[in-house]
């Protein structure tokens, strides 16, 4: 075995040698692993091939690696094997789990630091890169594709219930008349939402000015403790849970594969990320509109602003110096105005940069386009609380796997609100006392 | 008259088991050895913090009220399919073991579902009963039933059940058949003289000489249930809702591969392992006993 490795070691560097002889200025390649398909696949196709005709000294070679899990999945085997690859696409609920691996990752603001290039903080929309930043401000990855929830409504089963379908309900109890008038003029369902978890708990409770967790959500460390108690949270899953006796609501699955229901006609109002729009806008067969999410006027401070959903780009840790460099060098070049505008009139994503918002602004975009600013009206409506700047709590799939099934068995009737409410906080609790161990 | 094979030299009777031996220590001890080994570890998915904690994951197992449940979710659902797998595909076999018109084609298209992925086929009864636009689920509403597995527990384990059900039916299909046909005529036919009826004529003759192959599938399909399942549950339901069709592989892929879990998930693949070679040892000390040969 021993020999065997030897000689394979040995061939390898005897190739390298070769290789680096023979073509001395050959780019210093970068490995970039993501998660897109489709429309979004072409996108970052698109940006590593313009980066590398921009320039020679650098080469970027993304690579898909299956979906969200998937590639984070293929990121950390591929670390414990030693080859991990420099640039690394986790969605948002990996944060903490990357941030936890310190050694595995290299922050970004080190990043542009130690290679020297212009970074300004500050230039980034302050609710999208807190996301990704420590309490301090010190941003550890970079936002790549972000969204987040909103509301979405069906303008032709709005005139047939005897709605103005160009005034959504903005409240709670006025989305509840509405789905209640929807379902009477004979509508299969009123109400829906996608990714029920994120929706109902995390989006929530930012947009309610509710702690989802203590130490700020858990960005101020990883002893926080679950807060998804609060009579407000317990009011939202029982109404909800009333509601779906007689499909007023009717539970969408846990994360997108109920969004048929919105497409196809059958729920008026659906709740769903603000990245819903490309497949609206291919598939629905109506008028649609969007809007921000209900609140509970009693709320003091409702609404407040949502959270992001969506991926960051990880810099992956133990790579060269050059390297890096080229790292920076394609960050610097992701975060350049006209290229954020590109991306987010393009892809249905948000821009990243505040220029880039206000210069799609600038572009008379938002008017001929209505509905796209939605999400950017309630992400940066108010500045961010501790309530509401993002969410860092460790292994954040797997508890929201538990929230899942508390909240299921409260629509399902078998437990009240207020008890899967308290088993899906102690729960979670239990999940985080466990990542705090390990990451110590 | 020497019975022993006969090598020149004492080394190559070894070096001519060592591929085979090689195999089966790569692929099945090594990894059931680390699989054990991580069962003792408390470690963070990157691998960077390492703590060896004895048996405190099948501590914290055993402790879990989700863990015992999914053992009664698993043994509904190991028995529903094996029972229904089994004797559907007995009596599919006996039906086309007799002289019918278009027995190939019939044969032919009974064992077709055995070439669809388990993933697949989850997705294929996905779509019929899917509970909005499935086929099947607006005539089942059409009835008035309240179908919707997205919430009720039992919907979703009656889904998952009939697509890994549908999955097995091929394969004992085409052991049956190959069973029923080594059965010989003459026995059939002594008896059929005797004035044995048709349904006697099955217990009493076809059925203990089909007992080998029986067998022998009983133990396939429990060893089919227990871990190939987990494409169609994982395309079905995700193990919901609240955990109703979440089987013990299940959770093992869903604690380690989602959670990235994995002391705890590694503690469970040893639990299944354990299991699944008990589950096979009585079967083979008792069941085998009433096996005819």
């Amino acid at each position: 075995m021993s020999t065997r490795r030897f000689f394979l070691t040995a061939t390898v560097a005897s190739l390298a040698v070769l290789a680096g002889a023979a073509q001395a200025q050959a780019p210093v390649e970068i490995h970039w692993w993501h998660a897109m398909t489709g429309v979004n696949n072409d996108v970052i196709n698109k940006l590593s091939n313009d980066f590398n005709a921009s320039q020679a000294q650098y080469k970027i070679i993304p690579s898909y690696k299956g979906q969200y899990p998937d590639t984070l999945n293929a990121g950390i085997a591929a670390f414990r094997a030693g080859n991990a690859p420099h640039i690394l696409q986790v969605f948002e609920v990996g944060t903490a789990t990357m941030m936890g691996a310190r050694g595995a990752v290299k922050p970004v603001h080190e990043l542009m630091k130690e290679s020297g290039e212009r970074f300004d903080p500050n230039s980034y929309l302050p609710t999208i890169a807190g996301y990704y930043s420590t309490s301090k401000g010190e941003m550890l990855s970079m936002p790549f594709n972000s969204s987040t929830a909103i509301m979405w409504y069906n303008k032709d089963v709005f005139k047939k219930a005897g709605l103005d379908p160009e005034k959504p309900p903005k409240t709670w109890p006025e989305t509840i008349d509405a789905a209640k008038k929807i379902r009477a003029s004979g509508h299969p369902c009123g109400l829906s939402t996608a990714w029920v978890t994120w929706l109902l708990l995390e989006q929530f409770s930012a947009w309610h000015n509710l702690p989802l967790a203590t130490k700020a959500n858990g960005m101020e460390g990883y002893d926080a403790e679950l807060r998804i108690t609060s009579p407000l949270h317990v009011k939202m899953i029982a109404t909800l849970a009333e509601l779906q006796k007689d499909k007023t609501f009717d539970y969408g699955g846990r994360t997108n594969t109920g969004e048929g229901k919105f497409i196809s006609g059958e729920c008026g109002i659906y709740l769903n990320s603000s990245a819903f729009y490309g497949n609206v806008k291919a598939n629905a067969k109506f008028e649609f509109g969007t809007s921000t999410m209900p609140y509970w006027p009693e709320a003091a401070g409702a609404p407040q602003n949502s959270v992001i959903g969506g991926a960051s780009l990880w810099v992956m840790g133990g790579k060269k110096a050059d390297e890096y460099k080229g790292v920076a060098k394609f960050f610097t070049f992701l975060s350049d105005t006209d290229r954020q505008a590109w991306l987010h009139q393009e892809s249905g994503y948000l821009p990243i940069t505040k220029a880039a918002y206000e210069k799609t602004k600038a572009d008379g975009f938002y008017p001929k386009n209505p509905g796209r600013e939605t999400p950017l009206i309630q992400l940066a409506g108010k500045p961010p609380t501790d309530n509401s700047r993002g969410i860092r709590l460790g292994n954040l799939v797997q508890i929201r796997d538990i929230w899942a099934e508390e909240l299921e068995a409260a629509f399902a009737g078998t437990k009240t609100a207020q008890a899967a409410l308290e088993a899906a906080n102690s729960r979670g609790n239990a999940v985080l006392r466990q990542f705090e161990r390990t990451v110590r | 008259m020497q019975k022993r094979a006969i090598y020149d030299s004492k080394l190559l009777p070894y070096l001519l088991l060592l591929p085979q031996l090689a195999i089966v220590l790569i692929f099945f001890y090594w990894p059931a050895s680390q699989a054990v080994y991580q069962s003792f570890l408390l470690e963070d998915a990157f691998g960077l913090h390492s703590e060896f904690v004895w048996f405190e994951n099948f501590e914290h197992l055993f402790k879990e009220p989700d863990y015992w449940r999914s053992f009664v979710v698993t043994a509904v659902f190991s028995i529903a399919v094996a029972a229904l797998s089994l004797s559907l595909a007995l009596l599919f076999a006996v039906m086309a073991d007799r002289q019918i018109r278009g027995a190939n084609a019939y044969k032919t298209f009974m064992i077709w579902p055995y070439a669809v992925a388990p993933a697949v086929a989850g997705v294929l009864w996905l779509f019929m009963f899917q509970p909005s636009l499935g086929v099947v689920a607006q005539f089942i509403r059409g009835l008035g039933i309240e179908w919707n597995p997205l919430l009720n527990g039992t919907h979703a384990m009656v889904l998952v059940v009939m697509a890994a059900t549908w999955k097995q039916i091929s394969y004992n299909f085409l052991f049956f058949l190959a069973g029923l046909q080594s059965i010989p005529r003459s026995v059939i036919e002594a008896a059929a003289i005797d004035g044995a009826g048709a349904t006697r004529r099955f217990w009493t003759i076809v059925f203990p000489l089909l007992s080998p192959t029986a067998f022998f599938l009983l133990v396939v399909n429990v060893v089919y249930v227990f871990f190939d399942t987990f494409g169609i549950i994982d395309a079905v339901t995700l193990g919901g809702p609240s955990k109703a069709t979440s089987t013990l592989v299940y959770k093992v892929y869903d604690d380690g591969r989602a959670g990235a879990n994995l002391g705890s998930s590694a503690a469970q693949s040893v639990v299944l392992m354990v299991m699944v070679i008990a589950l096979t040892a009585i079967q083979f000390k008792y069941i085998e006993r009433k096996v005819h040969y």
